[in-house]
């Protein structure tokens, strides 16, 4: 490693709170691309879950013609 | 290769493929991430002239060739989708922009963060940097425009229209470091022609490109593949699908 503590790398000679900020606020965005289509995937699924299961508990007669 | 590009076109296969290069490229991405990163900020000298603020060019420099590769791919999903009316390729330029979007935001927080101890300042009005943020703008025009119709193949025409436009921007964006005086430097990595940079920080660097690339393409995937349930909400497969992840 290149820095001798871990009070040197984060303080980086002065440059640690541009550097550390950089990276943090990078990798929060990095997070979230990864994130949020995978919770956005779930929630779609867990919705078209329930309509299926609505539409299994009626009677074959009752149930709505879904409009394409 | 039209029965690749026919496949391309099928968004069940799509969704099946997509799931499949997912399941391996989502952890390799994580490790060569998390690798560049500690390669990067841990274990390379301090650069002799900006000591240790240089170490933000690992994620500056990667989010920013990636931002504008993302442009290239959202363009030609869009020249398709306009040419071919190919739903799935209007699926991918839609999923792009958001991505497209977050990554130039990175590229331009990260270097104002790094324009403050390096250039004494957070913000300039230079030809690279204004190129960039109409980038960022142009993506998010994309992401607007899209929300902004309620007719889906009037939404695609109009984004495919001005991702296509938008291109000019590109090679502005490129050459605006030699054509103008600028603060910011020229391109230290080369294609052609000796690189100006040390092997200890051009190989981490390499490897955090590589890493957004993959990173790219992963949430990339993920987009689509959302997309693609939602709007095939109503067909016989998904509803295969659902029914069988329920039981």
């Amino acid at each position: 490693m290149y820095f001798d503590s871990l009070s040197a790398a984060l303080y980086m000679d002065g440059h640690g709170v541009f550097v550390w900020s950089a990276y943090l606020i990078s990798m929060s965005v990095l997070a979230f691309l990864l994130i949020a289509p995978r919770v956005r995937e779930r929630r779609l699924l867990n919705e078209l879950e329930g309509r299926n299961r609505r539409l299994a508990g009626q009677p074959e007669t009752h149930k709505p013609v879904i409009p394409e | 290769m039209w029965t690749f590009f026919h496949k391309l076109g099928s968004p069940p296969w799509l969704y099946a493929i997509s799931g499949s290069i997912l399941r391996w490229l989502l952890p390799l991405t994580l490790v060569a991430l998390a690798t560049g990163l500690v390669w990067g900020l841990l274990f390379t000298a301090p650069d002799f002239r900006q000591g240790n603020s240089y170490r933000i060019i690992y994620i500056h420099v990667p989010a920013a060739v990636v931002a504008l590769a993302g442009y290239y791919v959202m363009a030609a999903a869009g020249a398709v989708s306009l040419i071919w009316k190919m739903k799935m390729a209007d699926v991918a330029m839609k999923a792009c922009a958001p991505i497209g979007a977050a990554l130039t935001f990175v590229a331009l927080v990260t270097g104002a963060i790094w324009g403050k101890p390096t250039w004494g300042t957070w913000w300039v009005w230079d030809a690279r940097i204004t190129s960039m943020l109409i980038l960022l703008f142009l993506y998010l025009g994309v992401v607007a425009l899209h929300e902004a119709y309620d007719n889906k193949a009037a939404a695609s025409k109009a984004c495919a229209v001005l991702s296509l436009v938008g291109m000019v921007n590109i090679p502005i964006i490129y050459k605006s470091v030699d054509w103008w005086y600028s603060l910011h430097q020229p391109a230290s990595i080369k294609f052609t022609g000796e690189s100006t940079i040390d092997p200890s920080m051009l190989y981490p660097l390499l490897l955090m490109i590589g890493s957004f690339y993959a990173l790219f393409t992963c949430s990339l995937l993920m987009n689509m593949r959302t997309e693609i349930l939602s709007r095939e909400a109503r067909t016989g497969w998904v509803q295969k699908l659902v029914d069988g992840s329920a039981s």
